[in-house]
């Protein structure tokens, strides 16, 4: 952080707040609040340092070959177009985003209905909410472990159950969709709960005057649930998406735990992370590792600037309600 | 389920909570009823994994793979664990998780607390654009670059050591940001201004006013920081290439694959690994979980 150091040169300046130009008041007030600027420092440094820092020098690094050790052999762009058309991948791609979509979606609308639930003056809510939020808590390696052994195609329990009610048993493990579908069941069953007390919280927010005004004016329930509490819900609904899109182009745990470094029969959980992990740490390829790195760094941002549009949007939105409230 | 099946009734006593008509008791009783209902399978689909995972952790291999399956708990626990110790080194693991998880948490509280005190409370140039630099940190995933993050770590010589695992997420925008609200909604401004007039400098009203003030909001950033770093995984399994230095994360993954006939020994690791950070999530649980739904709510 460059803080300017030099001694002021009247120092009776200080005084004639007034007569001071713009630049000068702002040096000025730079150095008065050093103290400030050293507190807020250790986050960019540790940021430039941490993360900024190696993601610019690994551009540098995919455009080469190089196996960690060895010699590091320059190869211009063949990395980036080799990517482009390596259908592991785009199967990588595809696949990371089919699995958010399908525990994005169901985990959302689930934790709503929990949360509308949860909102009505029923007993032991206190109970139900920390239950709700254990999985949230727990280790994803243990959990994935005993989903693993749940969904098993050859001992799991939830097979047993289907045998059990006259159904045929499923290979959940061995099929492209079997995969998905269990690894969604893990993020919708560690993520629900979480959801659900957020949008507890949001509900508890609405003012229930809002409720009764509408009732007065002969408005049904399902009238008000779109007019009233999906509005009122939108930053927190928001906020939701926004998370469990950064979760869901990072999943990682659950596929390598469940289906090995391998993703699985013909990759079906192959994720990008699992992809980025699987081509530099296990094939040694750190050049490719890196471009890898690098699109999941340029998707990471599509999607990061879509949020942020809608987070802006909502701030103009927020600014315009507290308006018209004046 | 779609919420457009579901009963209006079932919804309006919650919107509701002191007009209802003296007619409704019934139905009333009904909805409660079908509410509690949902509630329960909720919860029951919430704990049982737990549930299986202490049945599994307590049977023998042979039982796991019976039909129809056991579903009661058994009695080998003792013998899985007894098996466990015999082949891992579980007690390494585990201080090398409390060594990492508990200074992480200790520098993030520090580190946060200052930043985010500095910008609920004080106003400097560059305060707004500094601040987003920290909301658009917070947009990215992490372990995005494993890649680069790894040869950075190989290049400063920490590959294999635990403060590859602490310093680079010693400060985060989550906290800050968290401990912000936290700031802006709990210490006066009357309070700052009369320790400046007292001669007390940025460092030392952070100090003596700050970290007393913001305690909940510390305390809750510590627990969470402490709960996410101990279930940390890729970044340890990338960083911590020692077999005989690993944390509880890495080490029940390498389980995993390497005793994959023995489920019984497997699912013990789990439960030992799962148990300690339930306990310290119950301890504050309530106050937990009030934390994470207000820091939603304000961002």
């Amino acid at each position: 952080m460059a803080v300017p150091l030099r001694a002021p040169a009247r120092p009776a300046a200080r005084e004639r707040l007034a007569v001071t130009g713009p630049s000068g008041t702002r040096r000025r007030r730079i150095r008065e609040n050093w103290a400030q600027y050293v507190a807020v420092s250790p986050f960019y440094v540790l940021f430039l340092v941490f993360g900024l820092f190696p993601i610019a020098c690994s551009i540098a690094l995919s455009f080469t070959d190089w196996d960690g050790i060895g010699d590091i052999e320059f190869v211009g762009l063949a990395q980036y177009s080799y990517l482009l058309q390596d259908p592991r991948f785009w199967n990588a791609v595809t696949t990371t985003m089919i699995i958010w979509v399908i525990s994005t979606v169901p985990m959302l609308l689930l934790a709503l209905l929990m949360a509308f639930l949860l909102h009505q003056n029923i007993r032991f809510k206190g109970f139900y909410r920390v239950a709700f939020f254990v999985p949230n808590v727990t280790s994803m390696v243990a959990m994935a472990i005993v989903f693993g052994s749940v969904f098993s195609d050859t001992f799991g329990l939830v097979n047993s159950a289907l045998t059990a009610l006259g159904a045929d048993a499923l290979p959940w493990l061995s099929t492209d969709w079997g995969i998905r579908v269990t690894i969604a069941v893990m993020v919708i069953w560690r993520w629900t709960g979480y959801n659900a007390i957020i949008y507890l919280a949001g509900l508890q927010a609405v003012p229930t005057e809002l409720y009764d005004a509408a009732k007065v004016d002969g408005a049904g329930f399902w009238r008000m649930f779109t007019s009233i509490t999906i509005p009122m819900l939108r930053p927190v609904i928001l906020f939701t998406v926004i998370t469990s899109t950064i979760g869901g182009l990072g999943l990682f745990t659950e596929p390598q735990i469940l289906l090995g470094d391998g993703g699985g029969p013909n990759e079906a959980g192959m994720t990008i992370v699992l992809y980025q992990y699987n081509q530099a740490f296990t094939q040694f390829d750190f050049g490719y590792g890196s471009a890898i790195a690098w699109a999941l760094f340029l998707l990471a941002a599509v999607f990061a600037a879509i949020n942020w549009r809608l987070l802006s949007e909502r701030d103009t939105v927020r600014t315009k309600r507290q308006g018209a409230g004046r | 389920m779609s919420l457009r099946e579901r009963p209006a009734t079932a919804v309006e006593p919650g919107l509701h909570k002191a007009g209802r008509g003296p007619g409704s008791a019934p139905r009333q009783l009904l909805s409660s009823a079908v509410t509690h209902l949902c509630i329960l399978i909720g919860v029951l689909l919430s704990l049982y994994p737990f549930y299986w995972l202490l049945v599994m952790a307590t049977s023998t291999t042979g039982e796991i793979f019976s039909y129809p399956p056991k579903l009661l708990p058994g009695d080998n626990f003792g013998t899985n664990f007894s098996n466990l110790l015999a082949n891992v080194d579980l007690l390494s693991s585990l201080v090398n998780t409390i060594i990492v998880a508990g200074a992480s948490a200790l520098l993030v509280v520090l580190l946060d607390s200052l930043a985010a005190f500095a910008f609920a409370k004080y106003d400097f140039p560059g305060k707004g654009p500094l601040f987003l630099v920290v909301m658009a940190t917070f947009l990215f995933p992490a372990n995005l670059s494993l890649v680069p993050s790894f040869w950075l770590m190989s290049e400063l010589g920490w590959v294999g050591g635990l403060q590859a695992l602490i310093v680079p997420g010693a400060a985060n925008a989550f906290g800050i940001f968290l401990l912000r609200q936290f700031a802006m909604s709990s210490i006066p401004d009357e309070l700052i201004e009369s320790a400046r007039i007292d001669g007390a400098g940025f460092f030392r009203t952070w100090w003596s006013i700050g970290l007393p003030m913001l305690r909940g909001g510390l305390a809750f950033l510590g627990i969470f920081t402490f709960i996410t770093v101990w279930n940390d995984y890729v970044w340890p399994l990338i960083v911590l290439n020692n077999p005989a230095r690993q944390t509880l994360q890495t080490s029940l993954a390498s389980l995993n694959t390497a005793y994959s006939n023995d489920i019984g020994l497997i699912m013990a690791g789990a439960f030992v690994s799962v148990l300690p950070l339930i306990g310290v999530f119950l301890i504050g649980s309530r106050h937990f979980i009030a934390n994470i739904a207000a820091g939603a709510l304000k961002g």
